[in-house]
């Protein structure tokens, strides 16, 4: 590189600095499609699962009823409803979050087991009246139709 | 009263910065001895002042929880401590927002007041530009987020703050980390007024560089302070969680950190000028995405607290109108800067060439990861990138960064030969190779922590090689300065990667009296009481935990409950040792009288953060370092020029004598 000029060099920089961000770029987009983690809802996680293993995020309703603790006393399992009766069974080892209920939202992020156990590393539940995760701001509205839709079954 | 004249004064600012703007732009336009520049720096200081006033009101506000103004009634309560009534001034947007624009005046009228090395013109264009961009954002205050706005009919109460912001970690995390994300303004207004003026010059760089270098030391401060707190308050274990809120503080970080090291090479050597031109634009533009990132609502976190289309939009026009206009500035100017000295690849220069591509090739990586869930939502596919991504993915050019780190200073300028420093780099070649032969040899170890134990030993040793053979006490402070903040990378990257090899976690149910291990440390519960604390109840665990046979030491695991917000958290209690952190978190009744409780030992975890702090020590010195060295300087070039007009006058004397 001695004997180039200044403006070659600077040309010479320019494009190596070009080269190693398209590399960063490509090497993201590469890899943000197969490291995303993706978000569920029970009825797609049933319809089109996630293969074994994979890191995804499921959300939904937590059924009434189904919590239960095992006798370790910190394995938790339960039941998360979705739309068109889906229901998916969640194990979790762990402290769940405050505001975890059943009857309320709830975010598990985690991965499908082979036997169809949904395996949660996480629980994300309402953080108060001002955090809610993004995905369960939705969900209360889907309730909500769904809601509206059954008691509305049968009057037209 | 208290706030309608903190209002006004916020009022009366925003007109002083457009007088600041037009009058900075005019006088460029007129040229030196226009008598319009002369307001610029006054109406740049006074800005100063009059923000600063009106900070001081909403915290006054804030102190006596004037119940009447909406925004300490909706984030304050009566029975809240002081100092977490003052740290809430700040705890949420409106007040959040004020400190932005606080720091950004702040900045803006020191540099008015302090800076004399540039040519003037340049400082017109300079503080124009930094009257321009706070113009935007007063507007976005005082028109869509006004701190001072009264209810029609004053609260009882107040509705309280999030608990979890009730914390130290309140008061010192968000103002540190803006004095260095808002300080990067003054780069960006410097850049651009640089470009306006056509005067890219290593002066300009060595006028810059300490305002750059105060920025990045807070924000270096800002963002390790941030990563302990929610380390010990949101009780998950975790000292970085990639989420959206800690890349928006990340990416100005890792821009900052490739500007300090371009304008290092434009004020020594005369290289680099557009380059690092381009990067004073882009660190402070990270800063104003961060803002939009975290100020609109449009990521979730618990650190977003509008929700509101109406300001995300607003923040995003300004954001196009700043960056944009920059950009344009930079694509019309960049071919008319002449271009810098040459430098050979392996040299100091070209080091830090590669230092740069890979820091932006980084920033690149963490900004698409960011953003990249706003993008498939767009198609309406839900997707949260986190660890899996980010770790591998910046590590492919963070590990070759930190070999260049290592080796780079050791290189002369200009031009230089790898086999001069063979020793060194066979010693640190030989480190590393060992360490991680040794490592994989003895311990079961992940690949990534097992480069990082590895490449952190042999920088710990090759971070002190630029002093070899040197006499200790004529070493510049600058360069002790690069030699500890090098140092303090090292440290923290121990840490990081000590913490993920090495930590254990243990999840268990345990009723009075009952144990667990965790590393070497058994954890007895001994107790678990109710108690309360001024706003809030909790279920305490009493724990006894005892490092192998020494004498144990007493945790106090908490579960509050707060009434206002009622809202439930976790108080983690951490044990410290000088070889890592036994971290404890106490959670719901398991049930036949237990507790369940999550235990982790995290050995050298504590690196992290004193490296962090080791880091910003490094920043402190070369500041010093340099500011002094200009001092020293300017007092040779005064005294230069006083011996020459004193010889002028002699000479004139002497020729009166002859006369």
């Amino acid at each position: 590189m001695r004997t180039l000029k200044p403006k070659h060099q600077r040309l010479v920089l320019v494009v190596v600095a070009l080269i190693a961000l398209l590399a960063a770029g490509l090497l993201a987009a590469y890899a943000l499609r197969s490291q995303a983690s993706y978000f569920y809802l029970p009825e797609q996680l049933l319809a089109d699962p996630p293969e074994i293993g994979q890191p995804v995020r499921l959300g939904g309703m937590v059924e009434e009823g189904s919590l239960a603790t095992d006798s370790d006393g910190v394995t938790m399992r339960f039941m998360v409803t979705g739309r068109e009766n889906s229901r998916i069974p969640v194990r979790f080892s762990g402290i769940a979050p405050d505001l975890f209920v059943e009857g309320s939202g709830v975010v598990a992020e985690g991965r499908l087991a082979s036997n169809g156990v949904f395996v949660a590393d996480n629980l994300l539940a309402k953080h108060d009246e001002n955090y809610v995760p993004r995905e369960l701001q939705d969900m209360e509205q889907h309730q909500a139709a769904e809601m509206a839709e059954e008691t509305t079954v049968g009057l037209e | 009263m208290i706030a309608e004249l903190g209002l006004a004064a916020l009022w009366l600012a925003a007109a002083l910065a457009a007088l600041q703007t037009v009058a900075g732009f005019l006088s460029v336009r007129a040229g030196q001895g226009a008598e319009i520049a002369a307001l610029i720096r006054p109406a740049s200081m006074m800005q100063g002042l009059l923000v600063a006033f009106s900070f001081a009101m909403l915290l006054w506000l804030f102190a006596i929880t004037d119940l009447s103004v909406k925004l300490v009634a909706a984030n304050s309560h009566v029975d809240k401590p002081l100092i977490y009534k003052l740290s809430g001034t700040w705890g949420n947007h409106e007040g959040s927002m004020l400190l932005w624009v606080t720091v950004m005046a702040a900045a803006g009228a020191l540099i008015a007041a302090v800076e004399h090395r540039l040519p003037e013109r340049t400082m017109y264009a300079t503080l124009g530009a930094q009257g321009l961009v706070a113009l935007g954002f007063y507007g976005f205050l005082l028109l869509s987020s006004n701190p001072f706005e009264r209810l029609p009919v004053p609260a009882l109460q107040g509705m309280g703050l999030n608990p979890l912001l009730q914390d130290i970690g309140l008061a010192l995390h968000p103002p540190t980390l803006y004095f260095g994300y808002v300080g990067l303004s003054v780069a960006f207004s410097f850049a651009v007024g640089a470009l306006l003026t056509r005067s890219v010059t290593p002066d300009f760089a060595r006028a810059m560089r300490p305002w750059v270098l105060g920025a990045w030391v807070f924000l270096t401060l800002g963002i390790t302070a941030g990563s302990y707190w929610a380390y010990y308050e949101l009780g998950w274990g975790g000292w970085w969680f990639w989420d959206p809120v800690e890349n928006a503080s990340l990416m100005p970080w890792l821009a900052a950190t490739a500007l300090l090291h371009s304008a290092s090479v434009l004020a020594s050597r005369d290289a680099l000028r557009t380059w690092t031109i381009m990067l004073g634009v882009v660190a402070f533009s990270m800063s104003m995405i961060g803002t939009f990132l975290v100020r609109s609502g449009i990521l979730t976190s618990v650190h977003a607290f509008a929700v509101d289309p109406e300001r995300g939009t607003f923040i995003l026009v300004l954001l196009t109108l700043y960056i944009g206009g920059a950009l344009l500035l930079f694509a019309l100017r960049a071919n008319t800067i002449s271009e810098g000295k040459r430098f050979s690849v392996t040299s100091r220069e070209g080091a830090l060439v590669f230092n740069n591509v890979m820091l932006s090739a980084i920033l690149a990586i963490v900004l698409l990861g960011t953003l990249y869930p706003l993008l498939t939502e767009a198609f309406n596919v839900r997707v949260s990138v986190g660890p899996p991504y980010f770790n591998p993915v910046g590590a492919i050019f963070f590990m070759p960064m930190l070999l260049v780190m290592g080796v780079g200073p050791l290189l002369r300028w200009r031009e230089d030969r790898p086999d001069r420093i063979r020793s060194e780099l066979a010693l640190f070649a030989a480190l590393i190779i060992a360490a991680i032969v040794l490592l994989s040899l003895l311990v079961e170890i992940a690949l990534l922590p097992l480069l990082g134990l590895a490449m952190g030993l042999g920088l710990a040793v090759a971070s002190f090689m630029p002093l070899r053979s040197r006499q200790l006490g004529r070493i510049p402070a600058a360069t002790w300065g690069m030699v500890l903040a090098h140092f303090g990378i090292t440290v923290a990257l121990i840490g990081m990667a000590s913490e993920s090899a090495f930590s254990e976690e243990e999840l268990v149910a345990l009723s009075a009296g009952e144990s667990a291990t965790v590393g070497p440390w058994t954890v007895t519960l001994e107790a678990v009481e109710p108690v309360a604390g001024p706003n809030w109840t909790a279920i305490q665990g009493r724990l006894s935990a005892r490092y192998g046979d020494s004498e144990p030491v007493v945790l106090a695991p908490q579960a509050r409950s707060f009434w206002a917000p009622p809202q439930q958290t976790t108080e983690s209690a951490l044990s410290t040792r000088w070889n890592g952190q036994l971290y404890a978190v106490i959670g719901d009744p398991a049930g036949e009288g237990r507790f369940q409780l999550r235990l982790w030992w995290k050995p050298f975890v504590t690196l992290i953060w004193y490296g962090g702090v080791v880091i910003a020590l490094g920043g402190v010195l070369a500041l010093i370092g340099h500011v002094l060295n200009d001092l020293r300087r300017r007092h040779r070039e005064r005294r230069l020029d006083e011996q020459r007009s004193e010889e002028e006058a002699l000479g004139i004397l002497s020729g009166e004598e002859r006369l």
